[in-house]
């Protein structure tokens, strides 16, 4: 009996880990149904908002990679979402690039910002971090509708794009396409995101997160770190800033406005800070939420989502991820 | 040959206050050597000092060569580990998680087989091995600590208190095991320890801070013979 074996044989934490492969089969078949049916089931009006949803989703993974598994808050996010839909949108406009040829320019324009941004984040801990980020929220518009860069950008007017053809041999229209697209993406993202979090430089990340003075005791560069985890948070939410322009078929300063940044750290805190799966409860969050507020009340869905916010803060104190954590916790146990 | 570990004149402190005044101490190669004191004698910072947490003055050398000045984690891949007091434990991570993160910048095939040694050395943390480290009682989380550090393979260990806060029983346990990590691995070890009796049992050489200075220097044997230090620090 190897070494490996006879740890596979001790008990696991990990519920997914505990799972023989044909159920985690399973599991992953049947989220693909669960994600597939609203193809059929729903109508234009509501596929496009669950489009926006899994959008939302992947937006919230990228800001839990930096501000949950890594610890730097970051009010700023919407920042990189812009920066993103904009690069998708100009060369989709300007240039005539099919979208999925701008995707590797966003990614990339995104991370090399998201780096930048990562620079003076090493300077600034904490409360003071979420302040430069909330600026940057609070600057990106602005800067998007100045005179100097309103011939590429559009200025106040944005710019008006279209959705990706779907190909010849799918049966879909346009939307249901763009709902495909959107989970591809985002389920690539999702997978990457995955595997990074639980392999050597997950580990590192929370291990700076949690005890910088350990980390570096134990050979990490805690700088290179952080700046890299910036990075790499704002090229996913550059990709969710990119789908969303195609989406929406426009992009315009005013649809990226500190709101969204806070709509972001919302879904990220209400799925559970550091944890991929409460990404895309959080996303969902953002999303419907507001919805379900303002079918409830017309005249002040504000109040209503405050407390509907409020409820689920109480309810789920560790958000989506840590009920699912304690369901799966009890089914354990029920089952040992 | 030169000793492990040479400070000459180390001088260090938090802002502009100095709290080490001009120590001169060693680590042999393979050896133990000892740093007693009081609560406030600068023990801690010594050690801070060492692994490049603080500004210093003065000479550092490991294995001859100057540390002095460099970054912490790079002093970390010259093969210096640091269990740092409160020990560092990733709470949220699992006990295996911890040792990987020890390992972290190792890219040699024998990780694995270094994981069997610390679990030759430390069997709890084998029986705990999927668990939080959270939920670790203190002295496992204190052998979590010094496992996770030697999982770097390090010429030398610098430990700070390893007996804070756990139980005698639990004390006596894990001063064997250093002991017996001492004699197998070949790693050289500065030990801060309030302990004075345990720690000049392990020690070969042993110094004695009093605010900032060393003010008693020499083999572990002699300072458990001194007068004075067993009135003040042994308590017989």
């Amino acid at each position: 009996m190897s070494a490996t074996d006879r740890i596979a044989a001790l008990p696991l934490r990990r519920p997914a880990a505990g799972l023989a492969a044909w159920q985690r089969g399973a599991l992953l078949l049947a989220g693909l149904a669960a994600a597939l049916v609203p193809l059929w089931l729903l109508e234009s009006f509501h596929l496009f908002q669950l489009t926006m949803a899994v959008i939302m989703a992947l937006a919230v993974l990228g800001l839990n990679i930096v501000t949950g598994y890594n610890g730097q808050i970051s009010l700023g996010h919407g920042a990189f979402f812009a920066v993103g839909a904009y690069a998708t949108a100009i060369l989709m406009s300007h240039l005539d690039w099919s979208f999925w040829a701008t995707l590797p320019v966003s990614a990339a324009v995104c991370g090399l910002v998201g780096y930048g941004v990562g620079f003076p984040a090493l300077r600034l801990g904490g409360l003071y971090l979420a302040l430069t980020t909330f600026s940057l929220a609070v600057a990106v518009p602005q800067i998007l509708k100045h005179r100097a860069i309103e011939d590429w950008t559009g200025g106040v007017q944005g710019l008006f794009l279209v959705k990706p053809d779907p190909p010849g041999f799918l049966p879909l229209n346009a939307d249901q396409w763009m709902y495909c697209v959107a989970l591809i993406v985002a389920a690539l993202c999702f997978l990457l995101a995955w595997n990074l979090i639980r392999g050597r430089i997950g580990r590192a990340l929370m291990a700076t997160r949690d005890h910088p003075i350990a980390a570096e005791a134990m050979g990490m560069d805690i700088a290179a770190l952080k700046t890299q985890a910036f990075a790499v948070s704002a090229m996913i939410t550059g990709l969710a800033g990119s789908l969303s322009a195609v989406a929406v078929e426009y992009v315009a300063p005013d649809s990226f406005s500190f709101a969204l940044s806070i709509n972001l750290f919302v879904g990220m805190v209400v799925g559970g800070v550091a944890s991929i799966l409460g990404s895309l409860f959080g996303g969902l969050f953002v999303l419907f939420v507001p919805n379900i507020a303002e079918a409830i009340s017309k005249a002040a869905p504000g109040v209503i989502y405050g407390v509907l916010l409020i409820a689920f803060l109480y309810l789920l104190p560790d958000g989506f991820a840590g009920l699912l954590r304690r369901l799966a916790a009890r089914l354990r146990r029920g089952a040992g | 040959m030169p000793a492990l570990l040479e400070a000459k004149g180390l001088t260090a402190g938090y802002g502009a206050a100095p709290v080490l005044h001009g120590l001169d101490f060693e680590v042999e190669e393979g050896g133990v050597t000892a740093l007693l004191g009081a609560n406030g004698a600068g023990k801690t910072t010594t050690l801070r000092a060492v692994c490049g947490m603080l500004r210093t003055a003065g000479e550092i050398r490991l294995g001859g060569q100057s540390i002095a000045g460099r970054a912490t984690e790079e002093i970390a891949r010259l093969g210096l580990a640091h269990v740092p007091d409160g020990r560092g434990t990733f709470m949220e991570l699992t006990v295996e998680e911890n040792f990987r993160l020890g390992a972290y910048i190792r890219r040699d095939r024998e990780v694995q087989a270094d994981f069997e040694r610390m679990w030759a050395w430390f069997p709890r943390l084998k029986q705990r091995w999927r668990q939080q480290a959270g939920t670790l009682s203190g002295g496992e989380q204190q052998m979590l600590a010094i496992a996770r550090a030697l999982l770097l393979r390090p010429r030398l260990l610098l430990l700070d208190e390893p007996s804070f806060g756990l139980a005698p029983l639990i004390v006596q346990e894990i001063f064997a095991i250093m002991r017996r990590i001492r004699e197998e691995s070949g790693v050289g070890i500065l030990l801060v320890e309030q302990n004075a009796n345990l720690a000049l049992e392990l020690a070969d050489r042993a110094y004695l801070l009093e605010t900032g200075r060393i003010v008693v220097a020499g083999p572990a044997v002699e300072l458990r013979e001194d007068e004075a230090i067993r009135h003040s620090y042994l308590g017989y």
